[in-house]
């Protein structure tokens, strides 16, 4: 089974979809001939044409607003953000418009498209305040909007495809840092990774350590390290972030009693409040710690200086250090 | 028998001459007609708190029906806005799809009670389900067309706003791609002058909305929106120009609005009397209903009898609205996602 890039499998998603449905059509700022800031649609342009691989003017209201209408009308856009702090401008058709198209008419129009954002930072990522926000906890507070943010090529092929053919809108969101810094075996032929469901990614007893994206490989690194100090990490991998699978957060912290949420997204209000207070609310009984979180200093987004992006980010001594604290209430 | 040795020459002409019938012309004004009725039933109904909310379309009839008769209104889209409820009639609706939605009556076709009145939408019509912030449907309206290009289907889509909306980004975004990609969409924008009690002075720096296309690439023309002959003429010339590959045209129908905002609205804290008096005269309704009898195809007995009809059909619209169920409670959580 050939080895790929997270980027890879992202792109094999994308073209093996519009391969098999003609109704699947890209759109984005330099998504056409250039394929894409990243490469996600290198080569797409040459192959399905301008009409399917469509360079938008630089708007991104326009890039959603657009998608809406075109799915209303029979196509399943693929919507490119270039990065995801640019997300801001199409809230609107993205909160009040495409989340809200079922709902608001009584299961009569659907509203079946992606937007695709690449996100998150870090030191290697060197994005700065505006290259590097996390948007998660903003978009997946919306009903009628699921959020899916992979950290494997393997999952990040299937979530893809999943989230093509599903009749909602899925916000997918690709950390930049993974894009090229983790391969993973990745089949060639068609599946699809359901949305919703986490993943174990590391059983253990001591504690569970929930975490995705990026942060997932901080949690498995930290908990290999601990691994030798006698700490058995359980890390369960979110993977979807709305629906959220609470029944997978459960039965872990069920299992081990402690619970640690790591997020790169600032601390107060962050994805993984959410997290801590359905495992207060639904499993008090089985704790024997605090839910405990490591998450992304409350200064606005990621500075820009390698120092201060560390300073920023919940680093893997960060983590461990909550890890050693947890273990040992 | 309507006298027709009273027609002139240079008026009978006109509506013959863009190529309607009598018939045709017949039905628009029912359609104006109908649409007047239900709003001011609407109204009844508020102010004697059957119904907590209205918000009214009175005074843009003549746009709205003049141009929807330019479109074909089986295969063309509707993405409407909140004073479209003429435009709506045309495409299709009826009396009782209307007055269900503003009682909020599980039958509601446009959202099930979910949404507030005048949020309409009806996918076998294809009349695009639409929020409440304004302006935003602009670019719903572009999607559909570039699908409908990209899939040669033929359809164009109508879509419209009030002046109000045309100051919102993506009014000028939906312009500017639409006009890029040479789409199949007519931009309607109903200027009453007012975005509530905001006058248009304070919303823009020109006259005429209609010069904006020129920016974006595309024809932009104002018309009499009290005039439905010229909003349909306007109208056809822009669903040929869209059908024929030519891209998309702005209509800046200069329409009255004969109401307050909305029920919440008192707009004689902002709007001099003699304004909504001149508004008055300018009513579509009255001069629609003039030319055709100066044409000889309305005198008082057929206009009795259609407003007779009319009459029915509201009280039958109303009754059946306001005896029809309310939606489930145990419905509220229902069609957030795709249930299948």
């Amino acid at each position: 089974m050939p080895e790929l890039r997270l980027l890879d499998a992202i792109r094999q998603a994308m073209y093996e979809e519009m391969k098999r449905d003609e109704r699947v059509v890209v759109l984005g700022e330099d998504v056409g001939p250039k394929g894409g800031v990243f490469g996600a649609t290198d080569g797409f342009w040459a192959e399905f044409g301008e009409a399917r691989v469509l360079d938008t003017p630089l708007a991104e209201s326009t890039i959603v607003g657009a998608a809406i209408g075109m799915a209303a009308n029979g196509l399943i856009p693929i919507a490119e953000i270039q990065f995801s702090d640019f997300i801001f401008p199409a809230t609107n058709q993205i909160v009040s418009e495409a989340a809200r198209m079922r709902y608001r008419s009584n299961g009569a129009f659907g509203c079946p498209i992606v937007i695709r954002a690449p996100y998150g930072g870090g030191v290697e990522v060197h994005g700065g305040l505006y290259h590097s926000q996390s948007i998660e906890a903003f978009f997946a507070h919306v009903p009628g909007l699921k959020v899916v943010a992979p950290s494997v090529p393997y999952d990040a092929k299937g979530l893809l495809k999943a989230a093509i053919r599903d009749p909602d809108p899925v916000l997918y969101l690709e950390h930049k840092r993974l894009y090229r810094a983790v391969r993973g075996e990745v089949p060639e032929d068609d599946y699809v990774v359901p949305i919703g469901p986490a993943v174990v990614r590391r059983p253990g007893t001591t504690l569970s350590l929930f975490a995705y994206g990026q942060m997932l490989h901080e949690a498995l690194a930290v908990a290999a390290e601990m691994a030798g100090e006698g700490i058995d990490v359980e890390v369960v991998d979110l993977q979807t972030l709305r629906p959220l699978d609470v029944e997978t957060i459960l039965a872990s912290v069920r299992k081990t009693n402690k619970a640690l949420i790591v997020y790169e997204d600032n601390r107060f209000l962050g994805f993984g409040a959410e997290v801590a207070a359905i495992i207060a609310e639904e499993a008090f009984d089985a704790l024997d710690g605090p839910v405990m979180r490591v998450a992304g200093l409350d200064v606005p987004a990621v500075p820009y200086a390698d120092p201060l992006a560390a300073a920023f980010m919940p680093s893997r001594a960060k983590i461990a250090d909550a890890v050693r604290r947890l273990a040992t209430y | 028998m309507v006298d027709r040795d009273r027609q002139t020459a240079t008026v009978q002409a006109r509506h013959v001459t863009l190529g309607l019938s009598d018939d045709d012309v017949l039905r628009m004004y029912h359609t104006l007609a109908l649409a007047r009725a239900l709003d001011e039933r609407m109204w009844v109904l508020q102010r004697a708190g059957l119904v907590p909310f209205v918000i009214s379309g009175q005074g843009h009839e003549g746009a709205q029906v003049g141009v929807m008769w330019a479109t074909d209104r089986a295969r063309d889209w509707l993405v409407p806005f909140y004073r479209s409820l003429a435009a709506c009639l045309a495409k299709g609706m009826s009396a009782r799809d209307l007055m269900l939605g503003l009682f909020a009556r599980a039958e509601d076709p446009s959202s099930g009670g979910r949404q507030m009145p005048a949020h309409w939408a009806h996918p076998r019509l294809k009349i695009l389900s639409t929020s409440s912030p304004v302006g935003t449907q602009y670019l719903h309206a572009v999607g559909i067309a570039y699908a409908a290009k990209l899939r040669k289907t033929g359809e164009v889509c109508v879509t419209s706003v009030g002046e109000g909306g045309t100051s919102q980004g993506d009014w000028h975004e939906a312009m500017n791609f639409a006009g890029i990609h040479k789409l199949p969409v007519v931009f309607m924008v109903e200027n009453n002058r007012y975005a509530i009690s905001v006058p248009q002075r304070l919303q823009m720096a020109v006259d005429d909305v209609a010069v904006r296309a020129a920016g974006y690439g595309f024809p932009g023309v104002v018309v009499d929106g009290s005039d439905v002959l010229a909003c349909y003429e306007a109208g056809r010339e822009a669903v040929r120009r869209a059908r024929a590959g030519e891209g998309p045209t702005l209509i800046e129908a200069k329409v009255e609005r004969l109401t307050a905002h909305s029920s919440e609205d008192r707009q004689e804290k902002y709007r001099p009397t003699a304004d909504v008096e001149a508004a008055r005269s300018r009513d579509p309704l009255v001069v629609f209903k003039h030319y055709l009898e100066q044409v000889g195809l309305l005198d008082e007995r057929r206009y009795t009898e259609i407003h007779a009809q009319i009459r029915a059909e509201v009280d039958d619209a109303t009754a059946y609205a306001e005896r029809a169920p309310w939606p489930d409670p145990a419905t509220v959580t229902r069609h957030v996602y795709y249930e299948g």
